[in-house]
């Protein structure tokens, strides 16, 4: 309908156009105009408030902060980065990181295997339907509660002690241990239900005519299964590696003494205020993701998400 | 591939064990804030309502939890009018630069909180020169909670009719009309299930939260984590730790009803 038609339609209900009347007979024959008012405000927020953020966190990477006046200057130099690169802590560090991430994620698809398996292919339909939801509601309760939640679980006189004791063993207590236990519970819900995606998707026919073939269970699996299901245990992956690396409040709160780059970071921000250092380890997780994506690429795991 | 009846045994036994793993911890905090002993230490001897009923007279709590939801709300509102504008542009305009807003959109809750958190810490600090309070804060929040809006938002208005917005405006209704009597009410339901997500979300956040929220203000989280290491306070948290958990997952139920009994109409 075009502007002409707007006013006639005005003019035959004898109705003088108002200014809204104008601004509406307006807008509907300018499609540009509509866009840019639907996306200006959006747009504003979202690329000055967060995306110039995230550029500035890089920059100020590169600027120093003054000792003596505790104010940050912009000096352009690579100071941040040529201490990350030659201070042992931050090699540590950067390592104990890495290797929680990966044993979080390595022990979360250990465990999300076989239950994502049952949901998908033994389960009846109804039953599949519950297994899902008891999965998803944790999905939703609050990190924090989760991460409290393991510090009663691991204290001394707490109930894995209680557990443990008559098996001869002790609770890890606030540990390394105590902190992977941790993670990899918090994120376990997120590997679970790619993985269980995924699973569906695998024909049953070809499972079928796997073992009409004569392979035995174990082969179909190793041979048929595993290798259709590894985008989904890679898309699975990317939330628990991503989610640890950058963890900083579980560690404090189970982890005992423990540091993570997270931990770092934090420090750099709060007690010693100093930004750019902060910024500049920050980039070391930013780092290591972008690795990581691009490695599991290949696998068409960013498909599965 | 046909398993054999101990095979599924197995696996249904780990599948149990697995939910177990899920619910104990969870179990073990709700069981806590009723154990008559102060110090967490398992298995409860006796049970009691004394912590509810301290909870629910400390001060620093009830204030807290006044501030999480002026946050998550406020959030959710900011949420709810970026996300809802945004939906509305991307599915009915085809525009150069499309697919860099879709990543943008979804980019403050895909790179870890620690990320988001520091960037807009130093944007807010360091290049804004302001200082750090409530407003920071749901600024911050509102950043992450616009793709819950705009994800319910965008689903809708692509399964939406079109023949009816057009039939309205056939009929000489205005811009403004059409949207308000036609298009509206037919995104009205996702767009209460998109701000409702977005203020459990809010609601329970702990991570960008330390870095933009002031040193005068506490969100509950930030309550739960200042008390947590004192002594003497563990039943105290857990019976708040239950508060949030209830608060955080009623918005995001009732969200789920209302997507449901959308789809099955």
């Amino acid at each position: 309908m075009s502007v002409n038609s707007v006013r006639e339609v005005d003019s035959a209900l004898a109705v003088r156009p108002t200014f809204a009347h104008r601004v509406s007979a307006k807008l509907y024959s300018n499609a540009k105009l509509r866009l840019r008012l639907l996306i200006a405000a959006p747009l504003f927020w979202l690329s000055l408030v967060y995306v110039a953020a995230l550029l500035a966190l890089f920059v100020t990477a590169f600027w120093t902060m003054d000792s003596f006046t505790g104010e940050v200057r912009v000096q352009w130099n690579i100071d941040n980065f040529v201490q990350l690169f030659t201070d042992a802590l931050y090699r540590t560090v950067t390592l104990r990181t890495l290797g929680i991430a990966l044993a979080v994620t390595f022990i979360d698809i250990l465990i999300a295997l076989p239950i994502a398996f049952f949901m998908a292919k033994v389960a009846s339909r109804r039953m599949r339907g519950i297994l899902v939801i008891s999965i998803l509601m944790p999905l939703w309760a609050s990190y924090l509660v989760k991460a409290y939640a393991w510090r009663s679980v691991l204290s001394n006189d707490g109930i894995l002690q209680w557990l443990l004791r008559p098996l001869g063993l002790d609770t890890p207590g606030y540990s390394l241990v105590g902190a992977a236990l941790t993670l990899g519970y918090i994120w376990l819900p997120y590997v679970i239900l790619p993985i269980f995606t995924g699973l569906e998707k695998v024909p049953q026919n070809i499972l079928e005519a796997s073992s009409d073939l004569g392979a035995k269970t174990w082969s179909t699996l190793r041979l048929i299964v595993f290798p259709m299901l590894l985008p989904a245990i890679a898309a699975g992956s990317i939330f628990a590696f991503s989610l640890t690396m950058g963890d900083y409040i579980s560690i404090n709160i189970v982890g005992g003494a423990t540091q993570m780059l997270g931990n770092l970071v934090y420090t750099n921000v709060g007690t010693a205020n100093n930004l750019p250092m902060a910024a500049a380890i920050a980039m070391i997780p930013v780092a290591i993701m972008f690795i990581y994506l691009t490695a599991i690429r290949k696998t068409g795991a960013l498909d599965n998400l | 591939m046909r398993l054999s009846r101990s095979a599924k045994f197995v696996l249904a036994a780990l599948s149990i064990a697995t939910l177990a793993f899920i619910y104990l911890p969870l179990g073990v905090v709700v069981i806590n804030s009723f154990n008559a002993s102060k110090n967490m230490s398992w298995p409860p001897q006796n049970f009691t309502l004394h912590w509810w009923q301290v909870a629910s007279q400390s001060s620093g709590m009830l204030s807290a939890l006044a501030t999480s939801v002026v946050v998550a709300t406020a959030s959710a509102a900011v949420a709810l009018l970026l996300g809802t504008l945004l939906a509305l542009a991307m599915s009915r305009y085809k525009f150069f630069g499309k697919q860099p807003v879709s990543l943008m959109v979804i980019l403050p809750i895909a790179l870890p909180g620690i990320v988001t958190g520091i960037a807009l810490n130093n944007a807010f600090r360091t290049l804004l020169g302001i200082k750090l309070t409530i407003v920071t804060l749901i600024v911050a929040h509102a950043t992450f909670c616009i793709v819950t809006v705009y994800n319910n938002a965008l689903a809708r208005l692509n399964r939406m009719n079109r023949n009816m917005e057009e039939a309205s405006a056939d009929l000489g209704a205005g811009i403004w009309t059409t949207f308000r009597l036609v298009t509206l009410p037919q995104m009205a339901s996702a767009l209460v299930a998109g701000a409702l997500l977005a203020f459990a979300l809010s609601f329970d956040e702990i991570i960008v939260t330390t870095f933009t929220a002031g040193g005068g203000v506490e969100t509950l989280p930030i309550w739960i984590l200042n008390n947590m290491f004192r002594p003497g306070k563990a039943p105290i948290v857990d019976v708040v730790a239950v508060v949030v958990v209830l608060i955080s997952v009623l918005p995001i139920f009732f969200a789920q009803r209302l997507t449901a009994a959308e789809k099955s109409s």
